[in-house]
């Protein structure tokens, strides 16, 4: 039970969260009339409630677990999709594919989008690995820069050919154009979390170290560029859906392993769930903060991501990479002392 | 393990020449040396982190380049100071690892058993939910220790294990060395920067310079005053002490 207590804690809560977020919205929709089979209320529940909700759980469950994949393959806790240039990449191949074929389907773009964020994401490690001296804020400073390079060639092309206000829609992430028929794609996601849960171990030792991996028989760099690959193949499934949403791959880790520590297959679980939740909260305050208006998730999430941020830098300031206790925050007695003092 | 003809360049000069020895099996060897005489440069190629320029490496009866990793990673471990650090992992989860050449991350009981016994062999037991950066260096280095215990090889190769620890710990990472030898039975090859640990815990010694052997041989035939002095190029005297040639330099 105490193993798994978060696990089930998290889950409970996205659960009825989740229950709880299908109600808010313009349209006023209650439980009782859509039991009885009200058809107008039936309608709105499958084309837009429904959909909106699962494209946030994927959203963030798959953001988070590619930031994972991407701060253990990088041996860096500030890489993430949008410090490694993921998002930027894929930005930039749905461009592309709006330029070159302006006919495309959502497929069409998903794979330009794929294609640019598995380049963007390789060129991104390939450079690092190159650069002798890797100081822990450097390397995604370079990824910062590197995403920002991409994104001016973006705005470029989007100005030249008058692309801009279509390209919006992919720059500031918001969950409001997503009806049943123009999301599925990011379904995608579940398939690549599984994957990474079963490679799980392969990327845990990959972050050890090169010497690390040969010395287990683990093809190095097979591992970290299929790793890198799942990452940015989930980045861009929700890009193209939702468009950009940063942080959740960058803070969710680093405050998942917090509590949990770095060993992939016991905090993947609880790394989706709480992007997820995060997500979804985010999403929901977005939506009653100027109801009947609503704000883009990008934009609330700017602001808590950046908050829990500076957060992080604080307490990593002050004590380091020390784990905090979570059997002590949550009164449990736990024994066993794992991961030294409670803080 | 038969070495032969063993060569490394970089930028075409030689760094390893034409290196050929034999590892006795089932005793401690190490390669000593001045830096830049390409002893860990001859631990890599052993242990396949390093590509060899040319020369064979004969490992039970194949070329080592040939063997699968995955197979090769059940005969021959190699520890190197090059490992993230600042990895989260317990003692009990780094030590796991040690098993994933032949379980591939799913741990039967009888590999769990194997890790919980490498992790008390190391005296780590009480540690083993502690996780591996908070450790001190001497804490840790055992702990991947106990990982190649647990991966339960034949060979074991450990470039400077003494590095960066104190004197005590240093010399428990020998005994440790020492056992590893004498009561599993294993071979196991090191680097080392400090001669009279060699000369202590060592079967035999190999001394390097300028990428060439310049003596291999029991400690006795190479912990003399004329080769240490030939090899570093400083005054050496070589006392007996317990019955090991240890070495005095200025």
């Amino acid at each position: 039970m105490k193993k798994y207590g978060s696990t089930v804690l998290l889950a409970l809560l996205l659960l009825v969260l989740s229950v709880g977020s299908l109600f808010v919205g313009v349209l006023d929709m209650d439980p009782g009339s859509l039991l009885t089979g009200d058809l107008n209320q039936l309608e709105i529940f499958f084309v837009s409630r429904l959909p909106r909700l699962l494209a946030i759980l994927c959203t963030g469950a798959g953001m988070s677990t590619a930031g994972l994949i991407m701060q253990q393959l990088c041996m860096n806790k500030f890489v993430s999709p949008t410090t490694g240039a993921t998002i930027s990449s894929a930005q930039l191949g749905i461009l592309i594919a709006l330029l070159f074929l302006p006919d495309s389907t959502l497929w069409g773009r998903a794979l330009f989008a794929f294609a640019f964020a598995i380049a963007g994401t390789w060129i991104f490690v390939w450079f690092i690995q190159q650069i002798t001296f890797k100081d822990v804020v450097l390397v995604p400073l370079i990824g910062i820069m590197f995403g920002n390079v991409i994104g001016g060639i973006t705005s470029f092309l989007a100005y030249k050919y008058e692309m801009t206000q279509a390209l919006s829609t992919w720059l500031v992430g918001h969950f409001s154009l997503v009806l049943r028929g123009r999301y599925e794609i990011v379904y995608l996601v579940a398939p690549l979390v599984v994957l990474a849960f079963v490679f799980a171990n392969h990327f845990n030792i990959v972050g050890m170290g090169k010497d690390f991996s040969k010395n287990l028989g683990v093809p190095y760099h097979l591992v970290l560029f299929m790793g890198l690959t799942i990452a940015a193949m989930i980045t861009a499934s929700v890009v193209v859906v939702v468009g950009s949403i940063s942080y959740i791959g960058l803070i969710v880790p680093n405050l998942v392993a917090m509590f949990k520590g770095d060993k992939i297959r016991g905090t993947l679980i609880d790394n989706a769930l709480f992007g997820a939740l995060f997500v979804l909260i985010c999403d929901v305050l977005g939506r009653i903060a100027i109801a009947p208006y609503e704000l883009p998730i990008e934009l609330i999430i700017g602001i808590f991501g950046s908050v829990l941020f500076i957060g992080l830098l604080f307490y990593r300031l002050r004590f380091g990479r020390k784990a905090v206790q979570l059997s002590a925050l949550l009164g449990w007695d736990d024994k066993t002392k794992r991961g030294g003092d409670a803080v | 393990m038969k070495i032969h003809n063993l060569t490394k360049k970089y930028d075409g000069k030689p760094v390893v020449d034409t290196v050929s020895f034999t590892i006795p099996k089932g005793k401690v060897l190490s390669l000593i040396g001045p830096n830049g005489a390409g002893k860990s440069t001859v631990m890599g190629m052993l242990s396949r982190l390093i590509a060899k320029d040319s020369g064979l490496i004969e490992f039970e009866g194949q070329e080592l380049t040939h063997w699968k990793s995955r197979e090769l990673a059940k005969r021959l471990a190699i520890l190197t100071q090059t490992n993230n650090v600042s990895m989260k992992l317990t003692v009990e989860e780094l030590v796991a690892f040690g098993r994933f050449p032949y379980s591939g991350g799913r741990n039967t009981a009888e590999d769990q058993a194997l890790i919980a016994q490498a992790i008390a062999y190391m005296e780590l037991t009480d540690l083993k939910d502690r996780f591996i950066d908070e450790l001190s260096g001497g804490q840790r280095q055992r702990a991947y220790i106990a990982m190649v215990i647990a991966q339960d090889t034949e060979y074991v190769l450990l470039d400077e294990p003494t590095n960066n620890l104190d004197i005590y710990h240093a010399a428990r990472m020998m005994k440790i060395v020492r056992r590893l030898c004498d009561e599993l039975g294993k071979t196991v090859i090191l680097v080392l920067h400090e001669i009279n640990f060699a000369a202590f815990y060592s079967d035999y010694v190999c001394a390097f310079v300028d990428g060439r052997i310049a003596k291999f041989g029991t400690v006795k035939e190479v912990m003399t005053k004329e080769t240490l002095s030939d090899i570093y190029k400083v005054d050496f005297e070589v006392i007996e002490i317990a019955g090991k040639p240890l070495s005095i330099y200025y």
